[in-house]
């Protein structure tokens, strides 16, 4: 039996949705507000902003990160910009604009509502940073500089420099620590959540463990925030900071929170190629880069090993700009990392390996002058020049599609509380607003969405009936989750084998990326579906974590992350096959157009899939969300 | 490539530490400095001894988190960078590499080659933030900020809070970090009405955490894996003076 799903949109007409609903949702007084516990799991731009909100509204709050600063939460590296409908270009823009470009590049697997409420907020936020002082790229009129991201063709991304998630951070860690010395937040750093609490049903707190002291805390509260991130590291490379994981959100899976469409992966056109197997990460190239580069292979195979100069401009295939005209080199990237894959896949990628094209700036270089492009992109021609030791200004850079983000995540409803009430799920963590595929610049944009504006207008509609339900930390089910951390961490400690969590977790990442990755088959799904129980096994018998429990133990840490990351990529190729068609990223080979573009099967799968635990071993039950499409019509998407 | 490293191993910050050798062979010259360490973990892990802690998360230099004196230099010898930005290809074949925590009497080691830098998140908490209530704020354009104030503003901001300033200096100070964020927030408008209340508070908070006080070696300027430029500490300074002088003026 398939389960169905309420998302509770409010009733009128779209563009009203909103406004109606905050003007009939509850609320929580002053004086209550202090009364009232949040947990917020994460300090990135969505945990950061919502714990520095609510922090700020009076809401006694504890805020929770792995890293040793709030500050460092992996929005920091975020590069390109945010995007608003601000139409400060004059050319066209809208929030209905926004929010159907946003549906158009989520290949119609997204919510309408929630869109559209982005779409409508996002202004703002750059408002709301600019007030910050987020430094934001100016013309010399002093008025605010905007850029083009793939997927659109206003130009509607605000941005500083290639930092602009840094910048976006620092503006939401400062109010954060405005509230810090306040005392209405209290910060918790290299504390990790490793289990939800759930009292009569609903999300009443966590299990850490300081990551330094190796000491377990429980911590109650009147709601549970978890804004902890995405899982693109379950692929083991990826553009993600190396402690991102899925911990905090599986581990709310198995207390019974739906987890959605989690196949629903983002890979990056523009990211620097794998260059050895000792490699721990993979750096992104801006997709901003594409608004000056040109992207292209040689025509002919026996080309590839030529240096690009020697390669005359008539044997060059600038293939987005081929395939796409109108969108050029600025094509969604879903579609650009296809693209580039195939025209690897024939034999005409170029560099070690022969997987990675060309993205080139000579003729940008040509048309606005040196000076121009290293203004705009300094500092990731720098990067570049540190990882690969090549100069970008004199030949093109090399780039290759990664992992890069994850558009599924916990289920939510329109307030973006989770089916288990009092866990609220906001940012990357969240199957979020963006379906199959994410637009540039809407992540961030996302996250402070969720954190500055939405989860504080819809937590009281939950907190407003909680008043002194409060549980204490020492009830049963607290020392229950308790325990069974500690058993797990026990168990790992105690296998003492001979591999470490590291060898497992590439093992694990080769092989989705292998068959769950850019593209997807029954055939590879089902064989992955073999093998990665196996890989489980394998680890549970040979993993080898040195230490105590009781210390800093970083072999610990991961090794808890792995474990966790073992499991859920089976979620993922489960979901992978149960999607019997092509959206977006979720690109399946048996579903295709002739010229090879995703094939959606409207007719059945206009649909979020959440899944629900049924226990280790048993395989997960299905739940859908219909979508309705009442404003955005459904098409097949085109580029061309 | 082959390497012997020396390294800081310290049990927690109550044990004393001390430079322990290892050696790791066939590293290829395009393997990144912590992806040498890694590989070295994954060696001891297999010899059944405790792999080196050290800290690091986004390793493409903006994160902050990575913390080495490499050859006794912060964040090694490839500035400006963050370590997690320096590749083996700058070493020579053989060489000896000696690799130690950042040494402030501020940041207490945590273990091996991890240091609190908790004392930086204190001087922001003091005042290093422009108070803006979500819902406050006016439409973005109403105020205009001349490009060049604008660029200033956001090569101030673009410290990542690494500490290596202060692990560079022989005094231990702080002041290119304090200096970084009180330039960043006083070069815009928005940052105006606390502008004094800041520079006051965070001068106050550093002196507080014990760092020490800047004499103007610019070693902190050297090894700044985002280019702060020393010219923000004279800024500092001035703001300072000015706040305390109006200060004194309004009692
Ligand atoms: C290289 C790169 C460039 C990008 N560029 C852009 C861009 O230009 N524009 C754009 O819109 N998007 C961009 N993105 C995407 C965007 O940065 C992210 O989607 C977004 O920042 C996620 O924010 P978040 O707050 O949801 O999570 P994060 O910033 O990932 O924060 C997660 C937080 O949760 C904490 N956490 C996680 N698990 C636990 C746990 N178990 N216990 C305690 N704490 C935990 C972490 O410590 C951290 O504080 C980019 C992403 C990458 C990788």
């Amino acid at each position: 039996m398939i389960g169905t799903l309420d998302p509770k949109i409010p009733p009128g007409p779209l563009d009203q949705k909103w406004r109606n609903h905050q003007d009939h949702s509850r609320l929580v007084n002053p004086n209550n507000r202090r009364k009232l516990e949040i947990i917020v799991v994460g300090s990135g731009l969505a945990g950061g902003s919502a714990a520095a909100t609510l922090g700020e509204l009076g809401y006694r709050v504890k805020c929770f990160c792995f890293q040793d600063s709030p500050r460092r939460a992996h929005s920091i590296a975020a590069q390109g910009g945010i995007n608003a409908a601000k139409n400060y270009q004059n050319d066209g823009d809208s929030v209905y604009r926004l929010f159907y470009d946003t549906i158009k590049g989520g290949d119609f697997r997204s919510r309408e509502a929630n869109v559209y409420r982005l779409a409508e907020i996002a202004n703002n936020i750059i408002d709301q940073c600019v007030a910050q002082g987020v430094p934001f790229a100016r013309e010399y009129s002093g008025y605010l500089a905007n850029r083009s991201f793939g997927g659109a063709q206003v130009s509607r991304t605000f941005y500083a420099r290639g930092q602009t998630g840094q910048q976006l951070l620092l503006g939401c860690y400062q109010a954060l620590c405005r509230q810090v010395a306040s005392g209405t937040v209290g910060m918790f750093p290299y504390t990790e959540m490793l289990d939800l609490v759930i009292v009569n049903g609903q999300a009443k707190g966590i299990v850490t463990r300081n990551l330094r002291s190796g000491k377990m805390e429980r911590h109650a509260a009147d709601a549970v925030v978890l804004a902890s991130g995405g899982y693109g590291n379950v692929f083991y490379l990826s553009t993600n900071a190396r402690g991102s994981n899925v911990t905090a959100t599986y581990r709310a899976y198995k207390r019974g929170a739906l987890f959605a469409n989690p196949s629903f992966t983002q890979i990056h056109p523009t990211c620097i190629p794998v260059s050895g197997d000792y490699q721990s990460k993979l750096t992104l190239m801006s997709e901003s880069l594409r608004n000056d580069g040109r992207v292209w292979v040689p025509k002919r195979k026996e080309d590839r090993v030529k240096p690009p100069s020697e390669i005359p401009e008539g044997e060059r295939d600038y293939y987005l700009e081929r395939k796409y005209p109108s969108y050029g080199n600025l094509a969604p990237r879903d579609i650009s990392s296809r693209a580039a894959k195939e025209v690897c896949d024939e034999g005409r990628g170029v560099g070690p390996g022969g997987r990675g094209v060309y993205l080139d700036f000579a003729d940008s270089i040509k048309r606005l002058g040196v000076e121009t492009i290293r203004e705009r992109y300094g500092n990731l021609f720098e990067v570049y020049k540190k990882i690969t030791g090549e100069d970008a200004y004199k030949m093109p850079m090399r780039i290759y599609p990664a992992v890069h983000y994850t558009m599924g995540g916990l289920w939510v409803d329109y307030d973006l509380m989770s089916n288990v009430p009092g866990l609220f799920v906001i940012g990357e963590a969240n199957f979020s607003d963006h379906g199959a595929n994410r637009l540039g610049a809407s992540a961030l944009m996302q996250g402070l969405v969720d954190g500055y504006f939405v989860l504080p207008n819809t937590l009281p509609n939950y907190l407003a009936g909680q008043m002194g339900k409060r549980p204490s930390p020492e009830s049963a089910e607290f020392k229950q989750a308790e325990q069974s951390v500690r058993a797990r961490l026990e168990k790992l400690l105690k296998v003492n084998g001979t591999r470490s969590a590291d060898s497992f977790h590439r093992e694990l990442g080769l092989l989705l990326w292998d068959k769950c990755g850019m593209s997807r088959n029954e055939q590879g799904l089902r064989e992955a579906l073999r093998k990665i129980p196996e890989l489980r096994a394998e680890f549970w018998r040979d993993v080898r974590v040195p230490g105590d429990e009781e210390d800093y133990n970083q072999s610990l840490e991961r090794a808890g992350r792995v474990a966790d990351f073992l499991e859920f990529a089976e979620l993922m190729c489960i979901d992978a096959l149960e999607r019997d068609e092509s959206a977006g990223a979720h690109f399946r080979e048996e579903h295709q157009t002739s010229d090879g573009e995703a094939l959606r099967d409207d007719e059945s799968n206009a649909a979020v899939f959440a899944w629900e635990f049924q226990g280790d071993g048993q395989p997960p039950k299905l739940y859908r969300e219909q979508l309705h499409f009442e404003t955005a019509h459904l098409a097949q998407r085109s580029y061309k | 490539m082959n390497f012997r490293l020396r390294i800081w191993r310290q049990r927690d910050a109550k044990f004393r530490g001390k430079l322990v050798k290892y050696e790791v062979r066939e590293i290829s010259p395009d393997t990144s400095f912590l992806e040498m360490l890694d590989i070295l973990n994954e060696n001891l892990l297999r010899a059944g001894e405790e792999p080196v802690a050290f800290d690091s998360d986004c390793r493409e230099g903006i994160c902050g988190t990575c913390s080495l004196t490499v050859n006794g230099e912060a964040h090694g010898p490839d500035h400006p960078g963050a370590v997690c930005e320096l590749y083996m290809r700058k070493f020579r074949d053989g060489e000896t590499i000696t690799i130690e925590p950042f040494r402030v009497g501020s940041f207490p080691i945590v273990k091996d080659l991890v240091v609190d830098r908790s004392a930086l998140d204190r001087i922001v908490q003091a005042g290093g933030f422009i108070s803006a209530r979500a819902g406050s704020a006016p439409e973005a354009n109403s105020i205009l900020i001349p490009k060049h104030d604008a660029d200033l503003a956001m090569e101030a901001a673009a410290c990542i809070g690494c500490g290596a300033c202060a692990a560079a200096c022989p005094n231990g100070s702080a002041m290119l970090f304090a200096a970084a964020k009180v330039s960043h927030l006083s070069s815009l408008p928005q940052g105006g009405p606390e502008r004094e209340r800041r520079v006051l508070k965070m001068v106050r908070a550093m002196d507080a955490e014990k760092f020490g006080n800047c004499t103007n070696t610019y070693e902190c300027e050297a090894v700044c894996p985002a280019k702060i430029s020393a010219s923000f500490i004279a800024k500092l300074n001035r703001e300072y003076a000015s706040a305390q002088f109006r200060q004194r003026l309004g009692e």
